[in-house]
């Protein structure tokens, strides 16, 4: 079975968004830029899968810029087997990165896409269920669990107030919650194997995609800053506040 | 993993050595090693850059997007500050080669990154987030490599589910371009004794703010240094750099030979930018980077022996800032290019694990000593004499030298370490940040976007646990508390007559303060796990 | 400009509404006409309920085996195939919500505006990107409109004062690509930080792991609230590294976060300033927790937990 992990290049979690002083996006020039958290744990589950015999083989794609290569590199030297970069410069919209998706899981006809909930940059946590929907498969989401079981996938999800576990004919798509595992280090020799290791381009034209944004970004903001509110003068007026609030 | 040349630290020293390298030899294996996240990441600096070593280097640098070439510097100016004015220094005052003519503004971290991807062109592979942790060397004593830290080791010393261990790397020759106070380099430099011939390193503390200033205030090229206010216990001064993209940096650097326990010079920094003068820049822009980092300000007659078998120091390493023209990225390049042309030569001769002493001759006969021998007595005049006498004297020996006619000898420096008793010194305190114009220090933190795993062990280290609160509390008031710039150290229960020390080592800005000034060198820093620390951008 | 018709997902657990859904309807009443759809097994008295939420029009009811845990394989096929009728699908930003409505926009070829915090126009809509340090404004050029709403961002509808039809409606059913295997769901234990609605969080000032569990616990306990802690309490060794919130610890949202003996430094503040009320009793009133704190209690926090623990 191939799996397929699809991976993007953000803003480091660290590193904090300085937006451009016209409003009209966030300056990201010369700002560490790193895989995705929830991208790098897609990978780890993939690579332990492929470690288990689960996996023959662990495909790694992300679709953006030039820079995307780094974080493609990085995959690898997690242990992924190839990668395949599909070049865009302008930023794709996750409806359009599940086209693409789509577009080479059809060439590829992997068992399992195991992707990250979520980019820490957009946040959107759309991708994984549009590319099911396209695909017509079944999704398991934000998981804490993956149980490869012949020819279904067991995946413990992460929901409000709990846990909940599906049973996913393969192939299936499961994106990944911060609690599947803990990444590896990539080893210094890992990262010199990965510069070697085949990596193909690709354009969204050529595998029919049309990247077209569907929504116009009018402006971003600083969220308001919150002011103080009020105090109160004992434990028995804060009580009172708290059982007016309906949480006590 | 075997290399003919390992460079410990990304910087402008080790990676212009790096280049150099594969200019000279495009066969010879080399690999940088870098402790920050990714190149750049540390680096902090002004920076008004001197492009002399950046021309001998890669002469087309202008024509190759090089981001240094964005901002020349067109207007210089330079301010001694009372508390609420200010008098411009004319320029008939000091040296020519004072006014900046001909040099640029910018982020050292960009010039890096921009260094760094001519490296990679060239073939030097660049490990990032990779921290040479320990010395190698060979039964003959000479230095055989490093060795990378190990990763995922918990706050017990107890390896963790993703342990990593470290990697050892083998070099003909390893050249240490850590910067100022590299945690290797000091065991280099003591294993050696390779300063046994020269005065003690001094140090300044410099911290620095980027700033979105309101556009109509922008002046691209224009570059301000002040003396004088706020500073009355050490020697320092500030900075104000218009740079590209609508940004001002703006910075401070104190000397760390302060004897005043109740100094501190982020407070210093932060009260500077209060001035009128400071203050007017700033209203109505908006902070969005800080940092801080020593730098070396020995001069000529700290530079220590350079070479030893298998390895030699470039950059601040060994410490080639010109202390009045507050410029070393020149020297540390040059330095790097120097000890990479030498190294090449030995590799071509066969030769690995010896001293490079063509290096070291040819360092101390290049125009990077010819410009520190003019300026050695600056520092220790300000030193001695304090701001305005200091200053005065110095001008006149730079004259002077100018004019080829110096003090005939060479002052000494005094060790950064020594404070007066709590008691002696008069208490300073600080005005309460404003959240506008000045910040306290973990907000400044904050915007450092510092950080390091937090459950690895502390990477910094007290010979005696007991000493801050036994002694450093009682005769100083713990003066780390005061020093650091990131509020790494901690004195709580003080209220509860019950005072501990309290290290928050995730804070740290790896700046090596701590691992100067404590008056009785009870704080060692040595390298936490690899991709920690600041991850500063455009600094 | 025509009022839309917009379908909304009604969020429960066959029994009962659950209150995401409430903010949900108040998002989609700033759209236009409101359609209630409450998918499930055995779910006909949340039907009844969903029809008495004020500012909800019409309530369609699919009973089926296949719809029982929400499965957004077998639902998001059932909702795209309504969606000729209505001009957008809201869902509040739940783990549900935002498990089936991304499918649900896939298959109608629409890009969905995730967890909005605002309708700024029909097709403008305000969301937090980068874990809310930025708020972006967008406008969706798609012919019908997908979003997830941030429940904490608007107002509860009310849940009684309308009154409207239930019209049951069928499904394609079971898709036959998963099923539901079973759900651990904590009820009597602590809830988990991240998805907990109140959260009480103690600071250094707590003295020791002592202390912190018999200040902290009681008053979480009676508030079944998650727990939380500064990084100076986890440094100190008071709790385990999981219960730290913060820039390099949890980022929460609840509805109520009780900020005990914690003075806000900003990388504290980092992971909880999207909380929609956040209490703060320290006894230093120049605490930086009491600049953003909704409700300040300036007081010895050994004895204003206690007192506070007991009156509730």
């Amino acid at each position: 079975m191939k799996i397929l992990v699809p991976v993007k290049r953000v803003i480091d979690y660290n590193a904090k968004p300085r937006l451009k002083p016209d409003g009209s996006g966030v300056d990201l020039s010369n700002v560490k830029m790193s895989l995705n958290p929830f991208d790098e744990i897609a990978v780890e589950e993939a690579v332990r899968l492929k470690e288990k015999g689960v996996a023959a083989e662990v495909i790694v794609l992300s679709v953006g810029p030039a820079k995307a290569v780094e974080v493609l590199r990085t995959a690898l030297a997690m242990g992924a087997d190839r990668a395949i970069h599909v070049q865009s410069d302008e930023a794709v919209e996750p409806l359009a990165v599940a086209k693409i998706l789509k577009a080479v899981a059809g060439e590829e006809q992997p068992g399992l896409i195991i992707l990250g909930k979520q980019a820490i940059d957009d946040d959107c946590n759309q991708t994984g269920q549009m590319l099911a929907g396209l695909m017509g498969r079944p999704q398991g989401t934000f998981a804490s669990q993956v149980v490869v079981d012949g020819d279904s996938v067991l995946v413990t999800r992460e929901i409000d107030g709990g846990l909940e576990t599906v049973k996913l004919a393969l192939p299936a798509i499961v994106t990944t919650d911060l609690r599947l595992n803990e990444p590896r280090y990539a080893s210094l020799p890992n990262i010199m194997k990965a510069k070697s290791k085949p990596l193909a381009t690709r354009t969204p034209a050529d595998l029919g995609v049309d990247v077209t944004p569907r929504l116009a970004t009018v402006k971003v903001a600083e969220p308001p800053v919150r002011g103080a509110g009020i105090k109160v003068a004992d434990a028995d007026a804060l009580a009172a506040k708290l059982k007016d609030m309906g949480v006590a | 993993m075997e290399y003919d040349v390992v460079i410990v630290g990304g910087g402008p020293a080790g990676l212009s050595a790096a280049i150099r390298l594969k200019q000279q030899d495009a066969g010879i294996r080399v690999c940088v090693l870098e402790k920050g996240s990714e190149i750049g990441a540390h680096i902090l600096s002004g920076a008004v850059v001197d492009p002399r070593a950046l021309d001998e280097l890669i002469p087309d640098w202008r024509e190759r997007d090089c981001p240094l070439a964005a901002v020349p510097v067109t207007d210089n100016r330079h301010w001694f500050l009372t508390k609420n004015g200010k008098f411009s220094v004319p320029h008939w005052l000091t040296p020519g080669w004072m006014h900046n003519k001909g040099t640029y503004t910018g982020s050292l971290g960009n010039l890096c990154r921009w260094l760094a991807a001519q490296a990679e062109e060239l073939g030097v592979e660049i490990f990032p987030g990779f921290a040479a942790a320990e010395m190698l060397y060979d039964e003959h004593g000479a230095v055989r490599g490093v060795a990378t830290g190990d990763m995922g080791v918990g706050r017990d010393g107890q390896p963790k589910d993703d342990y990593q261990p470290g990697m050892e790397l083998h070099a003909r020759y390893t050249l240490f371009a850590e910067g100022a106070r590299g945690h290797l380099t000091k065991q280099v430099i003591a294993h050696h004794a390779l300063d046994a011939a020269s005065q003690p390193q001094v140090y300044g503390l410099g911290l620095k703010e980027l700033w979105d200033i309101a556009p109509h205030k922008h002046q691209p090229g224009l570059v301000i240094h002040t003396q004088g206010w706020p500073l009355s216990d050490a020697y320092g001064g500030g900075f104000l750099y218009h740079q590209a993209d609508g940004q001002v940096a703006l910075g401070f650097v104190v000397g760390l030979g302060y004897r005043n326990p109740h100094l501190s010079p982020f407070g210093e920094f932060q009260r500077w930018k209060q001035h009128p003068e400071i203050r007017r820049c700033l209203e109505g822009g908006k902070r969005i980077s800080y940092g801080a980092r020593v730098i070396n300000e020995g001069g000529w007659q700290s530079v220590p022996k350079l070479t030893f078998p298998g390895g030699a120091l470039v950059g601040c390493a060994a410490g080639f800032v010109n202390v009045p023209r507050i410029k070393g990225s020149h020297t540390a390049m040059k330095s790097g290019m120097l000890a990479a042309e030498a190294a090449a030569a030995a590799l071509s001769a066969g030769r690995g694990g010896d001293a490079l002493d063509g290096y070291e001759a040819a360092l101390r006969s290049s125009w990077v000593a010819k410009e520190l021998r003019m300026v050695r007595n600056v520092q220790p005049l300000i030193a001695r004499f304090g701001a305005i006498l200091g200053t005065a004297l110095a001008g006149v020996e730079m004259w002077m030298r100018t004019l080829g006619m110096g003090l005939p000898y060479t002052l000494a420096h005094h060790s950064d370490r020594g404070l007066s008793r709590k008691d002696a010194a008069r208490p300073i305190t600080y005005p309460a940040p404003d959240g506008v114009i000045s910040f306290d220090r973990l907000s400044s933190v904050f915007v450092s976007n510092t950080n390091h795993e937090e459950d690895q062990p502390v990477h910094l280290h007290l010979a005696d646990p007991a000493l801050p609160i036994d002694r450093n509390l009682p005769l100083y008031g713990e003066p780390a508390r005061l020093y650091c710039p990131a509020g790494v150290y901690e004195v709580t229960g003080q209220e509860e007559g019950d005072p501990r020390f309290v290290i928050n080592p995730q804070n740290c800005l790896h700046c090596k303060t701590c691992d100067i000034k404590d008056p009785a060198a009870n704080i060692t820093w040595v390298t936490p796990e690899g991709g920690g620390g600041p991850n500063y951008p455009n600094m | 400009m025509r009022e839309m018709t917009v379908l909304i997902w009604v969020e429960h657990d066959n029994a009962a509404v659950k209150d995401a859904t409430l903010a949900t309807v108040t998002a989609a009443t700033q759209l236009g006409e409101v359609v209630a759809l409450v998918a499930g097994q055995g779910c006909g008295a949340v039907a009844a309920a969903a029809a008495n939420i004020a500012g909800v029009s019409r309530v369609l009811l699919a009973e089926d085996e296949a719809y029982a845990h929400g499965l957004a394989d077998n639902v998001a096929p059932l909702i795209a195939g309504l969606m000729a009728d209505y001009d957008a699908f809201v869902a509040p930003a739940t783990t549900s919500g935002k498990n089936i409505a991304p499918r649900v926009a896939a298959l109608l070829d629409v890009m969905q505006v995730s967890e909005i915090l605002s309708v700024e126009g029909p097709r403008t809509f305000t969301r937090p990107i980068y874990a809310g340090n930025v708020i972006a404004t967008v406008e969706s050029r798609d012919p019908k409109l997908v979003l997830t709403v941030r429940t904490t961002a608007f107002a509860k509808a009310a849940p009684t004062g309308g009154s409207t039809t239930v019209e049951t409606i069928a499904g394609p059913g079971d898709a036959g690509l998963s099923s539901f295997v079973g759900a651990q769901i904590a009820s009597s234990e602590r809830p988990e930080l991240t998805s907990a609605k109140v959260v009480v969080s103690g600071g250094r000032a707590l003295k020791d792991a002592a202390t912190f569990e018999a200040v902290i616990l009681p008053l979480a306990d009676k508030l079944g609230a998650g727990v939380g802690a500064s990084r100076a309490a986890v440094d100190a060794g008071y709790v385990p590294n999981d219960y730290q919130v913060g820039q390099t610890g949890k980022i929460v949202a609840p509805e109520v976060y009780i900020a005990v003996g914690i003075s806000g430094a900003i990388q504290h503040l980092a992971g909880m300033k999207d909380s929609k009320t956040i209490i703060a009793i320290n006894k230093d009133e120049d605490a930086p927790i009491f600049q953003i704190a909704d409700i300040g209690l300036v007081a010895d926090l050994f004895e204003a937990v206690p007192d506070l623990t007991a009156k509730l």
